[in-house]
């Protein structure tokens, strides 16, 4: 058996430290106080830039007038989410060096979206990845093809994001707080289906960047506070850490948590390519790109989001270990198993300990940001989907072209309430796997499914409808069918089905199999096709892409 | 998806480039492919190629060479360089600067190299409209 990676945890929610500690009653009332003016001033901008969203570019693309520097902040509050904030620290919390590995790939990532990625798809497109692939392909079944990956993919994220609302909820409600942890989780999906269909990609953007900026502040704060305590000195962090850790100098050295066997090894493998070619291929990502007006526009705003994001996960370093030295394993994994709690707890700790006013404030603070940082990536996930199903699946499949702009976005607004109450759902039933862990699969789908089809119609003459209809379903269905039959859903007391076991296949994550899968698929389709590609077609695109001719 | 392919595309509007309004008229499709085969797209193609995929090979083979020496090559991972730090994060704080490096470099580039041509292109096939 391998690790299932940090994955899966099993859900305690009989242990409770901080029910226990005497500044309870305090900090829910300071949190749900936080919280509430967090979502008192978003859903206000929402109304604002509701009343200002009048046609289609409004709606999908927030009228494509942000700055650089704002969408840079807003692609950064949407890549941030819960599985970076609470689930990095917990798996550095947990597993030492081996969850550092969640920090570089996530963002090495974004040089394909920088090189690649961003220019040509700002250029070509107009509001989904599938503008671009329609360009050159045939438009209907690429399409449905696209559109359903969008929308399985931002299922997947969505789900991460859920279970780490959920996490949060039980860690400040303890056991008693089951009922709780339900009504916080529909709350959170009634907030993020206003923002999407009131504010529309402008209230959403919006609501991206105060979250950014709230994110980085708190946990720069958090970072500074834990620096101080070891005099600034990073030696000092990792010492503690390993000895805290109970694992002694392996606690800072590759393979604590992948280094078992050749399998775990394999895994781990799997998980740094998921990680590295998952961002260029991710929807809500792709569709912030449209949200500027050039293509210049677009690779300032990676370049931005380069920075923050780079300059965030720098401190999850702080973060994770500063949780192990100060907090210790033991009462992170009494408080959720796989980690996901490892941030707010260490906040509490460095604010004074449980039961203290500084502790209080802290934790109150942190998990205020957390919330929003869930509450803005649904937005944003919710948002992609919905625009995907209502452009693609929608006005070009279904009505064929044939629909109004009011239609299209009515149907977009509809597709939101939808897709809430999907995730509202799994957010109630799906609590015992990793945030991290569950992010990484989305990314291993998007990068099986979504980057290779891109990358081959930006740049390769050759492709053909086939080849990313292959490609398309090929990587979404064999991404998605190894998850099923992985540890991470059965085979053992921590997978989503612990009782049942049909895992035949070894890796938590698919990405060593369905990526080169989904490249593969790509070319032979292509090959296999009995249409060639159209040249004029591929003319069009190719100097549309690189000059920005007719960018709408 | 297999019987629809066989049937062929027929160049109706619906089927057109990224937005059904907007007929396909072969005449428009001749400008861009004359405009794919001049010397000026070439040259900014190769702008934007010759430094991207070199640059995108390069750092993800230095990405996935870090992934495999932490994953097989434990004993000198393990070394360590400063009190408690080893070689495995002094590699993996270069991943960091390697990627604010690169993103540097390509930005620097692009504005020289790449965005003039683009926009002499842009503006040309403007004016012949």
């Amino acid at each position: 058996m391998t690790n299932p990676p940090i994955a899966t945890g099993t859900w305690h929610t009989a242990a409770q430290p901080l029910a226990a500690g005497g500044g309870a009653g305090d900090h829910r009332t300071l949190i749900i106080s936080l919280f509430s003016v967090f979502v008192a001033i978003t859903l206000a901008i929402t109304v604002w830039a509701g009343r200002q969203t009048k046609d289609a570019t409004d709606f999908y693309a927030g009228g494509r007038s942000f700055s650089g520097f704002q969408n840079g902040l807003a692609v950064s509050g949407d890549y941030m989410s819960a599985a970076s904030f609470l689930g990095i620290a917990g798996a550095i919390s947990l597993y030492g060096y081996d969850g550092f590995l969640y920090s570089i790939g996530f963002l090495v990532a974004w040089l394909v979206a920088l090189l690649l990625v961003a220019e040509p798809l700002r250029n070509s497109g107009r509001f989904t990845m599938a503008d671009v692939l329609a360009h050159r392909l045939r438009q209907r079944p690429v399409r449905t093809a696209a559109g359903t990956s969008t929308i399985v993919v931002s299922i997947f994220y969505l789900l991460a994001q859920m279970v780490g609302a959920g996490a949060l909820v039980a860690l400040l409600l303890g056991a008693s707080g089951e009922a709780s942890r339900r009504w916080i989780i529909v709350l959170v999906g009634l907030v993020m289906v206003l923002y999407v269909t009131v504010g529309g990609m402008k209230g959403t953007t919006w609501v991206q960047i105060v979250k950014a900026v709230l994110l980085i502040a708190g946990t720069l704060l958090i970072t500074v506070l834990v620096l101080t305590k070891f005099h600034w000195n990073i030696s000092t962090l990792l010492g503690r850490a390993a000895e805290a850790s109970g694992k002694g100098q392996a606690f800072l050295e590759p393979g604590l948590q992948y280094g078992k066997d050749s399998t775990s090894k394999l895994n781990f493998l799997s998980l740094g390519l998921a990680l590295v070619l998952g961002t260029a291929g991710l929807p809500h990502i792709l569709i912030r790109f449209y949200t500027v007006p050039t293509a210049r526009a677009a690779r300032t705003s990676v370049n931005w989001a380069i920075g923050i994001i780079g300059a965030f996960y720098l401190m999850t370093i702080a973060l994770g270990f500063g949780a192990t030295a100060l907090v210790g394993p033991k009462a992170i994994t009494a408080s959720n198993e796989s980690g996901n709690t490892a941030a707010p707890l260490l906040a509490q700790e460095i604010g004074g300990g449980a039961g203290s006013t500084g502790g209080a404030i802290l934790l109150a603070v942190i998990s205020a940001v957390a919330f929003a940082t869930i509450l803005a990536v649904v937005a944003g996930l919710t948002l992609a989907s919905s625009a995907s199903f209502a452009h693609d699946l929608w006005a070009n499949v279904i009505r064929k072209g044939r629909t109004s702009e009011k239609e299209e976005i009515l149907t977009a607004k509809i597709a939101a309430v939808v897709i809430g109450a999907v995730s509202i759902l799994l957010g109630i039933f799906a609590h015992r796997l990793n945030t991290a862990a569950l992010v990484a699969l989305a990314f291993a789908v998007a990068a099986s499914a979504n980057l290779p089809t891109i990358l081959y119609s930006l740049f390769w003459k050759r492709f053909t409808t086939r080849g990313a209809l292959w490609s398309i379903y090929g990587g979404l269905v064999s991404s998605v069918t190894l998850v099923i039959f992985s540890p991470v859903v059965s085979g053992n007391p921590k997978a989503l089905f612990p009782g049942m076991s049909f895992d035949w296949f070894p890796l938590g994550n698919p990405g060593l199999v369905s990526i080169p899968l989904g490249f593969l698929l790509g070319w032979a389709g292509s090959l296999l096709s009995r249409e060639a590609a159209d040249p004029q077609k591929y003319a069009e695109l190719e100097v549309r892409s690189l000059t920005g001719y007719g960018a709408h | 998806m297999d019987s629809e392919e066989a049937v062929g595309t027929p160049p109706t509007a619906a089927e057109g480039p990224d937005e059904p309004a907007r007929p396909t008229i072969p005449a428009q499709h001749d400008r861009f492919v004359r405009a794919q085969q001049s010397e000026e797209f070439a040259e900014l193609r190769r702008a934007h190629r010759s430094f991207a995929f070199p640059l995108t090979l390069a750092f993800v083979t230095w990405y996935l060479l870090y992934v495999l020496l932490s994953n097989y090559a434990g004993s000198f991972m393990d070394i360590r360089v400063l009190g408690h730090v080893n070689v495995a994060f002094v590699l993996g704080l270069a991943q960091f600067l390697t990627t604010f490096l690169i993103a540097w470099w390509y930005a620097r580039h692009a504005a020289a190299k790449i965005d003039p041509k683009a926009e002499a292109l842009k503006a040309r096939m403007e004016a012949a409209e």
